[in-house]
């Protein structure tokens, strides 16, 4: 097939992705701020919502969780990932397994695995009274730490898989090179290994960031009443207070980030590992 | 040094799996009230699951929706994943980077726009529509799986064909999907994965009467954690194993193709 006749083979896709995904958002941004409310309130109405105790507090909480969730799966899953780059044979393939498996599962069951192990009565607490170290359960769940757990949990593969691309093209002589001149162990990791790695560690610590910041499954289930995220935010204004024009601008809001970070994202990796290359 | 990379790495492996492997067990563990390790095991809980209808109607909604947003997906990925690898158009980074944009954009903001669209369609609740929606979550999925391993189908097998008079059409229908096909298999049995396991769609665009697996886990997550739930997260950890094993056992056949 000649090349450019080849490439409208993409047309069926861009059609669905035009019709099921482009064209709801761009649908539903403009009918509930443009038609159904009045366009000159529009500014009012942004200030409004995006000023409110409600939004600032969700913006916080929001930021502060996804930085918290990026350090930690950063801290967690660079040693994993360094640990798979070399090595080969059964023990690469048990790793993998064990970050591979998890990476598949349903969110909604690895979020139900973690409140069957943090709740009031879950399996931590029952552990700890039966070993009488403690009288009363500690309060594990519905609150931050349980929060940044379940996410942790969930978007720890991501680094792991984008870091261990990046640490895979890592040229080993440069390291030997390094040994050769006399440096040693921790410098070169220092001053080597950690430097070629970096790039790795940007792309990882940005799409763990971007999909933080839209969480919404696992701080919905596992967060108290007051930590609520942006995305917890749009669903309750429409699943609870009905408040469409509200719920719009704060996705526009979150779109808009969410967007702007991908586009860095997008200027710094390359977008065909965004799963990692599985 | 040499000995604590190995033993933290092993501590975070353990602590990756013991969640999914402790609700396996507990879901085969006896009636009553759960506990850890079991007292007794059995399958009450898998009986209780497969034994209730409107559970047994979850499973199969989640199957229909799974299935067509399989097929879709994995039909409009393929075209495109081969536009893509063969094709000659500019800007092929930024055209993939939209078709990635549905797993990018937060998965709440999507659904509230689709139900928006849907509720005026009147199609919330209809399982065609809502696999169809899947298919659009399922689709970077889908082209990221196939463009790595399209790039290990050697182009002069194309062109081989091609000079020997086969017509387009033929060569990619005798020539291409063959080579392709244990990407294709198993790029289809991930895009059934994510629809099987996506929650806020089916959230927003099933209806009371349609509710998926993974919403009425989540119904009852909210609710009042009943111990069904470990036996219907087991099942859903089982299918996660099997397409993994499938994908697995395919990868062995094609080597070259992907890299992990």
């Amino acid at each position: 097939m000649k090349p450019h006749r080849t490439t409208l083979l993409m047309l069926p896709a861009f059609a669905m992705l035009g019709c099921i995904f482009l064209a709801p958002l761009a649908w539903f941004f403009v009918h509930t701020l443009l038609i159904d409310s009045d366009p000159s309130d529009l500014r009012d109405q942004l200030v409004a919502v995006l000023a409110s105790r409600a939004m600032l507090r969700a913006i916080v909480t929001t930021n502060w969780i996804s930085l918290l969730v990026t350090v930690t799966v950063l801290l967690l899953g660079y040693p994993i990932a360094y640990y798979l780059a070399n090595r080969r044979g059964f023990r690469f393939t048990l790793v993998v397994f064990c970050v591979i498996v998890p990476y598949f599962t349903s969110i909604i069951v690895r979020t139900y695995s973690w409140m069957v192990l943090l709740g009031r009565e879950g399996l931590i607490n029952q552990a700890l009274r039966d070993l009488h170290l403690i009288s009363d359960p500690l309060p594990l769940l519905y609150n931050q730490f349980s929060i940044v757990i379940g996410m942790t949990y969930v978007l720890l593969p991501y680094m792991v898989l984008t870091l261990f691309a990046a640490m895979k093209g890592i040229d080993r002589n440069l390291l030997l090179a390094a040994r050769g001149m006399g440096a040693s162990g921790p410098m070169i990791f220092r001053r080597v290994y950690l430097p070629l790695s970096r790039h790795g560690v940007i792309s990882g610590a940005l799409i763990v960031f971007i999909l933080s910041i839209g969480f919404f499954i696992t701080p919905a289930l596992m967060g108290g009443p007051s930590d609520v995220m942006v995305a917890m935010l749009i669903e309750r204004s429409v699943e609870i207070t009905l408040d469409w024009p509200g719920a719009a601008v704060m996705s526009l809001f979150l779109l808009s980030v969410t967007l702007l970070l991908y586009a860095v994202y997008y200027r710094v990796t390359d977008v065909r590992r965004l799963m990692g290359t599985v | 040094m040499r000995r604590v990379l190995p033993t933290y790495v092993g501590l975070i492996c353990l602590l990756l799996m013991a969640p999914i492997v402790i609700v396996v067990i507990l879901a085969f563990s006896g009636p009553g009230y759960l506990q850890f390790p079991p007292k007794t095991y059995s399958l009450h809980w898998f009986a209780r699951f497969l034994g209730d209808p409107q559970w047994r109607a979850s499973l199969w909604f989640s199957l229909i929706i799974g299935l067509i947003a399989c097929v879709v997906a994995t039909v409009a990925g393929f075209f495109a994943a081969y536009a893509f690898v063969r094709g000659s158009v500019r800007g092929k980074k930024l055209l993939l980077s939209l078709l990635l944009l549905p797993i990018i954009v937060p998965t709440v903001i999507t659904s509230i726009a689709m139900y928006f669209l849907s509720a005026r369609l009147h199609l919330v609740g209809n399982l065609v529509w809502v696999g169809v929606c899947h298919a659009v979550i399922a689709l970077p999925v889908v082209l990221l799986i196939l463009l790595s391993s399209l790039q290990g189908v050697d182009v002069n097998l194309e062109r081989a064909a091609l000079s020997l008079g086969a017509g387009h059409v033929r060569v990619f229908l005798r020539v291409v999907v063959p080579l392709a096909a244990p990407g294709i298999v198993s790029a289809a049995l991930f895009a059934f994965l994510a629809s099987f396991d996506e929650l806020i769609i089916s959230l927003f665009l099933t209806g009371v009467r349609t509710q998926t697996l993974p919403v009425r886990i989540w119904n009852s997550l909210h609710l009042e954690i009943e111990p069904t739930i470990a036996a219907v997260s087991a099942f859903l950890i089982g299918v996660t194993g099997l397409v993994l094993l499938i994908d697995g056992a395919l990868r062995m056949r094609r080597r070259p193709a992907m890299k992990l």
